[in-house]
């Protein structure tokens, strides 16, 4: 497979969330608006990035039987990390993903790509597919997130587009995260078989 | 009265599925039918109920003793993997029936969002260990009404003519927002 081939894999063909159907807690529980959906998406994609690389790098060392608590410490590591610049840096953002930043640890998403891609492939080709998995990730979230927000409060990225007293609040709410997505998933669908 | 303000907020009003987006995988996952979204929830209920206490013990003595903060999502983590093997190992050993009936679900649970997030929740609420140990029961009996509920609506839905785009999860999503929003009416009892 070619490297351009690698990286589109995840954003299109196997895309995470719209075909391979993985990580659907943090697709629901952070994308009450736009930003929120891209911010966990990239912090999704650092994880996925590095986690790849560091365990093809790491696969001939570890004995196939304690394959998977390796790495998953190794999963952990990069998160703690994560946690660190994040509440250093970006303390907003961090407060309003709260819980679900920890939790990418078990994320199904990441040690998905590390068993099914990264354990078996180079390391460049294994970061080029967590870059590829985390843009899919990040798109599916950004847009899940766009569409919430419009719905819900009528501004898309924090701009006015139509006056709030039209949106439905329930699409920032609970429900509206489920309903939202099933329907995105359709249309998906949809346009794949078309 | 606490205890039951808890058991109330976590079961009903902060059902950790359709209010929080917790363990979101197996309530698709494993909700087809009513017999195994039962198995489930039992093995959920059992794992997080000892994996609360232990992860709450780990929390006080060793990583606030010793300044350790940092190592939680790690040692979390891992003290939850360990735990679920060794939970299976145990049940084999002793109860072969019960294993038989939760065997397929238990290694799953460790990639179960729930059991973690409940670990750090119960953290973050600065609970005391009783009322970690009622707050880990009452999310498990939560989960569980939940997911039998959706796989009793599921059971249903396979029976009838729906649209092809909308076959399988797309479906079982807009279903489960409308679950959502009936327990959305348990908002503002406590």
């Amino acid at each position: 497979m070619s490297n351009t081939k690698i990286l589109l894999n995840g954003i299109i063909k196997e895309n995470p969330i719209f075909v391979l159907l993985l990580g659907m807690c943090p697709t629901l529980g952070t994308t009450s608006s736009a930003i929120n959906g891209l911010g966990m998406g990239l912090a999704t994609t650092f994880v996925l990035l590095c986690s790849n690389m560091a365990i093809s790098s790491v696969k001939n060392l570890i004995p196939d039987q304690v394959r998977i608590p390796g790495y998953v410490v190794i999963i952990a590591s990069f998160v703690t990390i994560l946690q660190m610049c994040m509440e250093a840096f970006v303390p907003a953002l961090y407060a309003s993903l709260g819980l679900f930043i920890p939790l990418i640890v078990v994320n199904c998403i990441v040690l998905g790509r590390a068993e099914a891609f990264a354990a078996k492939n180079g390391i460049f080709s294994s970061g080029l597919d967590g870059l590829g998995m985390g843009l899919g990730f990040t798109f599916a979230l950004t847009l899940l997130g766009a569409v919430r927000e419009l719905l819900g409060t009528g501004k898309l990225f924090g701009l006015e587009i139509f006056p709030e007293s039209f949106g439905a609040l329930i699409f920032v709410l609970a429900p509206g995260a489920f309903i939202a997505l099933g329907y995105l998933i359709a249309l998906v669908n949809k346009l794949r078989k078309a | 009265m606490e205890y039951v303000l808890i058991f109330i907020a976590a079961v009903f009003v902060n059902n950790i599925v359709l209010a929080q987006f917790l363990g979101i995988c197996p309530f698709l996952g494993v909700s087809k039918k009513v017999e195994t979204a039962l198995g489930m929830s039992a093995a959920v209920a059992f794992v997080l109920t000892i994996a609360t206490v232990v992860t709450f013990l780990i929390q006080k003595y060793i990583l606030d003793a010793f300044g350790l903060g940092f190592m939680q999502t790690i040692s979390f983590i891992l003290v939850i993997a360990a735990l679920v093997q060794m939970v299976e190992i145990v049940l084999k050993k002793v109860s072969p029936a019960l294993y038989q009936a939760l065997g397929v679900f238990l290694p799953l649970i460790t990639t179960n969002c729930c059991i973690l997030g409940v670990a750090i929740l119960v953290i973050q609420k600065e609970y005391n260990l009783l009322q970690s140990v009622v707050f880990a029961i009452s999310t498990a009996i939560g989960f569980g009404l939940a997911l039998v509920i959706f796989a009793g609506i599921r059971e249903q839905i396979s029976l009838t003519r729906i649209p092809e785009g909308m076959k399988g999860t797309p479906i079982a999503l807009v279903t489960a927002g409308l679950l959502a929003m009936a327990f959305m009416g348990f908002s503002g009892i406590v």
